[in-house]
């Protein structure tokens, strides 16, 4: 009898688990093997046994988590045989490394993990791709139809803009320190910013290894010597703590999809609110659910609600798996 | 509309007085006529489109929009005009644009029937911040602190005007202000208003330090009261009832304007006083910020004028004269009104006469003294010397910090907004906020004391470990059902800290209501 694909994929305690592989996909604690979709720390978490990941999401792992990360691991490189199934890597677009991932089984549906992607063109990782899938496994960080991000070209222009009508005030942006910090500097630069952007510390071994991958991000000086840097690019976190007083009259930036929202920009006591996102945003979302055709969708976080209403007007079947443990937008 | 929907998000945003004039002075500087002039309009509340409600946005979505995904949003948004701009379907067109002038045009000249479909068409037309920026416009909600006087200043800047002038020229013109901005830029002065607002003089705070070489001889002295600062203009068949700020706020001072039988330009305190009892503040809040006011609490709150200066006197400006010549003029003007009467002036030799006059004020609506130079002219603006104000000592209390928040701009990374709070019994109740009275240097260390004793955080704001004793001054106390403390303190800030001081000994609630 061909199984079913909530026999060959379904949530457990540690995670989204594959039972004819016996592996977990980005394993919420420590698991015998797993697989990996990109390195953000939610995903990518230290303490597992083996692990199956890109090239450069390995190396980020290491880079964050210590050399030691996992007793073993291997590239993703082609489709390769887990036990009853094969699994291939496919670019998300999200961050540097991240990946979709298929599961073949030999009988079955085709299952897509997407982990979490954006179509929107990103100039410090690889182009998301379209990968033909029986189910598909989507987030839905942004899963309402209020969610619309702007030309993130656009949303640089504001940045660029602001520092001109404020040329004594620095402008100090929150990223993430794992991909919206080198594509908010790659935006900068395409926007015409040629000036030496100041980075916090936290920032400063994820940029170097963007340089080192080939991605040119400019002259890049340590926000703790800003010399003349205008623009000032920090975790969130870092705006709450002392670290911030060093700056005379700072405006005040967040990038993220969330500042769509202005209660959500309000709530950070954000003065330029920047409307940059890593995932895909409600026409996105939807999009992609249109192009790839599924039988079944699967929603693993977000607002779930909203897509699955979409879906069930569309006539799509879809469920949530309500996977605790992956941050809506993580630092 | 993109520029206009541009500005109001800046200005949405940022807190600082001063990055708000960049911003309103650059838009006004790079955009062009008429929509700079319906937006100065419309951001200054003098252009009123409020014909669009709640219910009849909803309707528009709705039609839209699938009514689960929409519900689901507005959840998740909270404000329905964004939750609308934001879900709105995006329409080829988008791109056309439309502008301000177009918008207000279209949004004036449209009856209620026609309403829905005109709104849902420029809708149509728009991008999200611009659908926005027409929904705040459409139900004249723009919450984005914007006074006239800010705007004033932002028309002024880096121009040969000042934002005085402007603001006596403004009163005269309907938006889009064509000759306003003409003029400004440098052309034809336009012809003087119509019963126009004159920029009002301001007084500077004094110490019995800076009082005592000063000759009480070359001085008058009123009292301060505790109202509001008025300019009172009945010309040309006009009656305006100013704030001190410009505002138009006659509609809400019936009574007032009906009692306005001269020709003339007079300053005073606008009061509710109920035969010769002038009420507290409070009660002068009750009939302030109204469209109308009904017949009950015209009854119940009855205003009243009582002035301290003239400026103009059937059609003679009387500026350039000086205070005690204008004293005269004022004396022997004649107003016809038991609505309307003088602020007397008090007798003093010696500033020790004045201070116990002021220490021990007959009514408790007075909040101090106003000491005023006699040969001093009518000065736009906030001189210092010619005019002086002597409040009374603030009342105080010792509460305990409770809360910390972090602010904006200059303290940015500081927790500087403070809640504090008295014992109740075994409890501390919250009493009030405060976001100043310390020195950079005690911002330093509240910051750090913030930082060691922080024992909850919610979102934003610190909970603290109640350890911290603050004296805090304020202006006066009303009652107020919407405190859970029951009080409302006027204009509380941190006066002193108290490191030397237990939470145990900080005062407690009911200390704080017997000053009530």
């Amino acid at each position: 009898m061909t199984p079913r694909a909530e026999e060959i994929v379904y949530p457990t305690e540690a995670g989204l688990y594959c039972a004819p592989g016996d592996f977990h996909i980005d394993p919420l604690r420590p698991v015998a093997r797993a697989l990996v979709t990109h390195g953000h720390s939610d995903h990518a978490r230290p303490g597992h046994g083996a692990v199956m990941a890109t090239r450069q999401t390995l190396d980020i792992m290491a880079i964050r988590l210590g050399e030691s990360f996992a007793a073993s691991r291997q590239i993703a490189d082609g489709p390769t045989r887990i036990g009853d199934v094969t699994v291939s890597f496919h670019p998300a677009g999200h961050v540097l490394g991240s990946a979709q991932i298929l599961i073949t089984p030999d009988r079955g549906p085709r299952i897509l993990v997407s982990g979490d992607y954006c179509r929107t063109p990103n100039p410090v990782c690889l182009p998301w791709e379209p990968v033909a899938c029986d189910v598909f496994i989507t987030e839905a960080t942004f899963g309402l139809p209020v969610f619309r991000h702007p030309d993130p070209r656009t949303e640089a222009g504001r940045l660029v803009a602001s520092m001109a009508e404020f040329p004594d005030r620095p402008h100090l942006v929150g990223v993430y320190p794992l991909g919206k910090a080198q594509r908010v500097i790659a935006l900068a630069r395409a926007a015409g910013h040629d000036a030496p952007i100041a980075i916090h510390g936290a920032l400063k071994r994820l940029c170097d290894y963007h340089a080192e991958q080939g991605i040119d991000l400019g002259p890049l000086v340590p926000a703790t010597d800003p010399g003349e840097a205008q623009l000032v690019l920090a975790p969130p976190s870092a705006f709450a703590s002392p670290w911030v007083q060093r700056f005379r009259d700072p405006v005040l930036s967040y990038a993220s999809g969330w500042m769509t929202v202005r209660a959500r920009a309000r709530q950070r006591g954000v003065e330029l609110p920047l409307v940059i996102s890593d995932h895909v945003d409600w026409p996105q979302l939807t999009a992609t659910i249109r192009d790839l055709g599924p039988q079944e969708v699967w929603i693993t976080h977000g607002t779930e609600d909203g897509l699955m209403r979409w879906c069930e007007i569309e006539g799509i079947p879809s469920r949530p798996l309500r996977l605790v443990g992956y941050e809506d937008e993580p630092e | 509309m993109k520029a206009f929907a541009r500005l109001l998000e800046r200005l949405a945003f940022t807190p600082g007085r001063n990055a708000k004039l960049t911003i309103l002075s650059h838009y006004f500087r790079d955009t062009p006529d008429p929509d700079r002039g319906y937006a100065l309009a419309v951001l200054t509340g003098t252009l009123d489109l409020r014909q669009v409600s709640p219910s009849l946005l909803k309707r528009l979505a709705s039609e839209r929009v699938d009514e689960q995904l929409f519900r689901l949003s507005y959840d998740f948004v909270g404000d329905l005009a964004e939750t609308i701009a934001l879900i709105w379907p995006d329409e080829a067109e988008a791109d056309a644009g439309v502008s301000v002038a177009q918008a207000v045009t279209l949004l004036r000249g449209t009856g209620k029937i026609a309403l829905p479909g005109v709104i849902a068409d420029l809708l149509d037309r728009l991008t999200p911040p611009e659908r926005l920026a027409l929904l705040k416009l459409a139900t004249g909600n723009l919450r984005v602190g914007v006074s006239a006087r800010l705007a004033r200043m932002a028309l002024a800047m880096d121009t040969p005007r000042s934002a005085d002038e402007i603001g006596e020229i403004w009163h005269g013109l309907e938006p889009p202000f064509l000759p306003l901005f003409a003029w400004i830029a440098g052309g034809p002065r336009p012809d003087a208003a119509e019963a126009p607002f004159r920029p009002v003089m301001l007084s500077t705070p004094v110490t019995p330090e800076d009082l005592a070489p000063l000759s009480p001889g070359d001085y008058l002295a009123e009292w301060k009261w505790d109202g509001i600062r008025v300019q009172a203009v009945a010309e040309g068949g006009l009656r305006k009832l100013y704030s001190r700020t410009g505002e138009e706020i006659g509609a809400a001072f019936p009574d007032i304007i009906e009692d306005m039988t001269w020709q003339g330009a007079v300053d005073g305190e606008l009061l509710i006083r109920r035969d010769d009892a002038v009420a507290p503040f409070a009660d002068l809040q009750k009939r302030l910020g109204r469209k109308q006011v009904g017949r009950a609490m015209l009854q119940s709150h009855p205003a009243a004028l009582r002035l301290y200066d003239i400026l103009t006197w059937e059609g003679e400006d009387l500026r350039a004269l000086p205070l005690q010549e204008r004293r005269e003029r004022l004396e022997a003007a004649r107003f016809d009104s038991p609505r309307i009467d003088l602020s007397p002036l008090l007798p003093f030799a010696s500033w020790d006469d004045l201070a116990a006059l002021r220490a021990a004020p007959h009514a408790p609506v007075i909040e101090g003294v106003m000491i005023k130079r006699r040969d001093a002219p009518y000065i736009a603006g906030r001189p210092r010397g010619p005019w002086f104000k002597w409040k009374r000592d603030p009342m105080v209390v010792d509460a305990v910090l409770l809360y910390a928040q972090s602010g904006h701009g200059k303290r940015s990374g500081f927790y500087s907004d403070f809640t504090f709070g008295l014992w109740d019994g075994e409890d501390l109740v919250p009493v009030g906020k405060a976001y100043f009275g310390f020195t950079d240097e005690e911002l330093r260390e509240l910051d750090r004391f913030v930082r060691r004793n922080t024992v909850q955080r919610f979102g934003p704001v610190r909970q603290l470990a109640p350890s911290l004793v603050v004296e805090v001054a304020f202006e006066g106390l009303n009652a107020s059902p919407r405190h859970r403390s029951g009080l409302a303190m006027r204009f509380p800030r941190i006066s002193r800290i108290r490191w030397d001081k237990p939470a145990g000994e900080a005062d407690h609630l009911a200390t704080l209501k017997a000053m009530l």
